[in-house]
């Protein structure tokens, strides 16, 4: 497939996998607490009625961040699936990240002061095990092009299972899921002020979780990165991944923020760096 | 050649003539010129091919070589003095032992002592007096505006002593010129040691017991320093028979080793490595221009120029992974220190020694790809930080506060050096900006010499993350009314900002042409080969640089189509976003305090291991060296 069309396709298909997701999502943790659940499309519904609705701010200049928020999401995810340096996509999605943050502090409500210090912990915490992910591919595929990556021979995860291990656990943080919904839980049944979203209403809460959707496709496209020679290993794994990602949010408590800092890191040092290590010491 | 001795002798001159000019606006006049004159020159020498032929001028004058003779004596007499004055007997004794090195050096060898180039001119030496002229002269004409305020509203307390201010401004500026043209190792000490002085007088210009304290560390610091560099100059003739920088380079590495070695040890100290830090964190008494200018866009630049010359001869050597590894361990300490501190001047030192740190790890590993990433760091780290202390110097005036709390809601009472602060902090941490470019390079550079050093840059760049946008958070947040400050800038400090500013924008669009006709051409010239970004990613930068720039563009749909309410304070506002209904109905105002998480990690234990730690690094790449 030329880059294009893989670009293309993803910024088409990218929101609607990433709706019907986070429609499975409600629906299984639903089933793990013995209710019901929504229909597998409220997501949309739920964004189609946010997007009608008016829109209400604290600043008047909060919203401008947001939507630069998800137009570098969406631009992440098209770097991603371009196939071009993974460093970059990581910048790409920090920097996004930083205008979400830096909206939420716009805001200058307490509630998204907290939401936002929250989040940027929740960065640090995480963007080390995410640029050693991007060093372990490097250092088995001698590239950090997503294409060459995608290409290499050989099954990633067998050289890089302390790397893939750490990346799970970022990827808690990543999806906002307990135990690392420090900065707005995923679940509206939790709080009712949802930390760093709290003033953000109508169409711009529908562009986070539209930001949102594509993140999750991207996220998931990069699991597959540890299976890509074997495809259908990769995409079923993928799906594996995203439904263990749900059960141990439905399983687990929120942590404190020092807890999940400390934790986040020492995995980073010891399956991230542990595993390069090894790799370095045997090359 | 001529621009090379004018760039030495006209700020020199300068200096001079300061110290006798009592009017303001005389003053101002030769500031002015003079640093039109140098800015002028350094552009022009920018244009010049290099190698510059410096053999036009025969620099081998006898006169020359008496007149340093006698500065160099008059220089270490006064140290004396200051060390038996302040009853520092480390002082003495460092100067002593460095100036009887030198002496028996000169009487036992002094007939031979001649370099064929005392000067010379490259790429790397015109990179740096590109940053010395240009940001440099930025930096003067804002201290013109910025002193006047300091003495006449915001410290009358202290003594003015403007005229002896400017003077060692340009006479340290002339001295950083000196020091990167210069060939002949023994020159290049003499004006290493005079930017050890400037900077003693500068730290020391406000005469309270706390700045003198801090100037004498930083004098004992950069003395032991300067003790490793003449050891150098006198171990290196013993193995070469040359005082020559450019022989040294080329030289075998195991026949150098120890004398790169140990000036390596001496640019870790000018360039406040750990455990040399704290000399840094105590310079910051003195005036934001002085900050500025020596300690974060130039002398501190001497160490790390320095360690990158080194670069060729220890890449490598387990010397060379030591020295990356004391840069790692600043980097990450440095960064993560500063996150516990909420003063921003404090924040920027710890920030500078964090990627002169950096820098310090690319000289290590050595490779074509670090130094060249070393280099850019250098360019991208002079233009953005030089900035933001610039910036805080301008709110410390107004706000008559340094305290990054304070700083709440700035873009609506100072909107113009609030934006330009947030362009200095995008500059130094953010994408497409060129400090992330810079990392990327060295991330990349680092993963390919020693993948296992890469752990010092993945903790250390996220601690950076956090830290800087946190700051950046508390310039937009807007709590209560905020009244917008009177006059904002006088003129040299609008000159100084916003050509800062512009400068950071600059740089970064003409990254591809600044690695190209400057760093690229280094590094070959050394190396025979060259790292530079590829075609693809040049074009998602500028994609993702046009995105950023669209940003402001958003505020024309400022206010439209939506509902301005209160913030939500739980339901229990008292008519406003900033106040609410406490307990026993007390009205309460609103406050918000970022987090330091000073429970994770504390400045004095940071410090404390992270000093224990370089240390013993740097005493096991000495003994390394002598092996």
């Amino acid at each position: 497939m030329s880059i294009w069309i893989r670009v293309i396709l993803y910024l088409v298909a990218a929101p609607v996998v990433g709706c019907l997701l986070a429609g499975w999502d409600r629906r299984i943790s639903a089933r793990m607490q013995s209710r019901r659940g929504p229909p597998i499309l409220q997501p949309l519904y739920d964004v189609q009625k946010l997007w009608q609705k008016q829109n209400i701010v604290v600043r008047r200049s909060q919203n401008f961040y947001i939507l630069f928020f998800l137009l570098l999401v969406i631009f992440t995810g098209a770097l991603f699936f371009a196939g071009s340096d993974l460093l970059l996509v990581i910048f790409a999605l920090t920097l996004a990240a930083i205008f979400f943050v830096l909206g939420a502090y716009k805001a200058s409500s307490p509630y998204s002061f907290i939401g936002a210090e929250r989040e940027l912990i929740q960065m640090m915490a995480y963007e080390p095990m995410i640029l050693l992910t991007a060093i372990g591919m490097y250092i088995v595929t001698k590239s950090f092009q997503v294409q060459k990556i995608a290409s290499h021979p050989t099954l990633l995860v067998l050289v890089l299972p302390g790397i893939f291990l750490g990346f799970l656990f970022t990827l808690e943080i990543k999806f906002r899921k307990s135990p690392f919904d420090l900065s707005c839980s995923h679940h509206a049944h939790q709080e009712l002020v949802r930390g760093i979203t709290t003033e953000f209403s109508g169409r711009t809460l529908a562009m986070i979780e539209i930001a949102h959707w594509y993140e999750n496709v991207f996220l998931l496209g990069w699991v597959y990165l540890f299976f890509a020679s074997s495809p259908l290993l990769g995409v079923a794994v993928s799906l594996l991944v995203f439904v263990f990602v749900i059960l141990v949010d439905n399983v687990f408590a929120r942590l404190k923020w020092q807890t999940a800092l400390r934790s986040a890191w020492v995995v980073a040092a010891v399956l991230g760096f542990g595993n390069i290590l090894i790799l370095s010491l045997l090359h | 050649m001529t621009l090379v001795l004018i760039l030495i002798l006209v700020p020199f001159a300068a200096g001079l003539g300061l110290l006798c000019l009592r009017p303001d606006y005389l003053r101002r006049i030769l500031v002015g010129c003079t640093t039109l004159a140098v800015c002028g020159c350094t552009l022009a020498l920018a244009r010049l091919p290099t190698p510059v032929n410096l053999e036009a001028v025969p620099l081998n004058h006898h006169w020359i070589n008496v007149g340093m003779m006698l500065i160099e004596i008059g220089m270490g007499l006064y140290v004396i003095y200051v060390g038996l004055r302040a009853k520092h007997p480390l002082i003495v004794a460092l100067m002593l032992a460095q100036a009887g090195l030198m002496g028996w050096f000169e009487l036992t060898q002094g007939s031979h002592l001649e370099a064929a180039q005392n000067l010379f001119v490259d790429k790397f030496s015109v990179i740096m007096a590109l940053i010395n002229g240009v940001v440099g002269g930025g930096i003067c004409l804002y201290a013109l505006g910025y002193m006047r305020e300091y003495h006449e509203v915001a410290h009358r307390d202290v003594a003015d002593r403007r005229p002896l201010f400017f003077a060692l401004l340009f006479v340290f500026m002339s001295a950083m010129f000196g020091l990167v043209f210069a060939n002949n190792l023994k020159w290049l000490f003499f004006f290493w040691e005079i930017t050890t002085l400037c900077s003693f007088l500068l730290i020391g210009y406000t005469q309270t017991e706390e700045a003198r304290r801090n100037a004498l560390r930083a004098l004992v610091m950069n003395l032991a320093g300067g003790l490793a560099f003449a050891l150098a100059i006198v171990w290196f003739y013993k193995q070469a028979h040359s005082i020559e920088l450019q022989v040294l380079i080329a030289s075998k590495q195991s026949l150098v080793l120890l004398p790169a070695a140990l000036l390596c040890f001496a640019g870790i100290t000018k360039s406040a490595q750990l455990p040399f830090s704290s000399w840094l964190l105590g310079a910051m008494v003195a005036p934001t221009p002085v900050s500025a200018l020596l300690h974060s866009s130039t002398m501190v630049k001497a160490g790390v120029y320095l360690v990158l010359r080194m670069a060729p001869v220890i890449s490598g050597t387990k010397v060379g992974l030591l020295v990356a590894m004391v840069g790692g361990v600043t980097f990450v300490v440095g960064s993560l220190a500063a996150i516990t501190t909420s003063e921003a001047k404090r924040v920027l030192a710890w920030s500078t020694i964090a990627n002169l740190g950096l820098i310090v790890l690319c000289g290590g590993i050595g490779t074509y790809e670090a130094v060249w990433a070393g280099v850019l760091l250098i360019i991208f780290h002079a233009v953005a930080k030089c900035l933001l202390f610039l910036c805080v110097g301008v709110v410390e005036h107004k706000l008559h506060s340094r305290n990054i709390e304070d700083m709440s809601g700035l873009i609506l009472r100072m909107p113009r050096v609030a934006v330009m602060m947030l362009i200095g902090m995008a500059g130094m941490f953010l994408a497409p900006f060129g400090m992330l470019i810079s990392k990327w390079a060295v991330l990349k550079a680092v993963v390919d010499a020693n993948p296992l050093l890469s752990v010092f840059i993945v903790f250390g760049s996220s601690a950076t993350l956090f830290f800087w946008v946190k700051w950046m958070g508390k310039l937009v947040e807007v709590v209560g009314s905020c009244e917008r400050v009177k006059k904002e800038l006088v003129l040299g400090e609008s000159v100084a900002l916003y050509g800062l500013s512009a400068a950071t924008f600059l740089t970064c669009l003409l990254f591809p042409l600044i690695s190209s006709r400057f760093v690229e051409p280094y590094v070959v010239d050394v190396y025979g080969q060259s790292a530079s970004l590829s075609q693809g990613n040049i074009i998602i930068m500028t994609i993702m640089m046009a995105m950023v720039m669209l940003f402001p563009f958003s505020f024309i749909s400022y206010g439209h189509g939506v509902k301005v309410v209160d913030a939500y304070l739980g339901g229990a506002n008292v008519n406003s976003s900033v106040r609410f209904l406490g307990s026993a109905s007390a009205v309460e105002n609103v406050t918000m305090h970022n987090y330091y998480l000073r429970s994770l990690f504390d400045e004095t234990w940071l410090s404390r291991w992270g000093v224990i730690g370089s240390a013993v690094l740097l005493a096991v790449m000495l003994v390394m060296a002598c092996l």
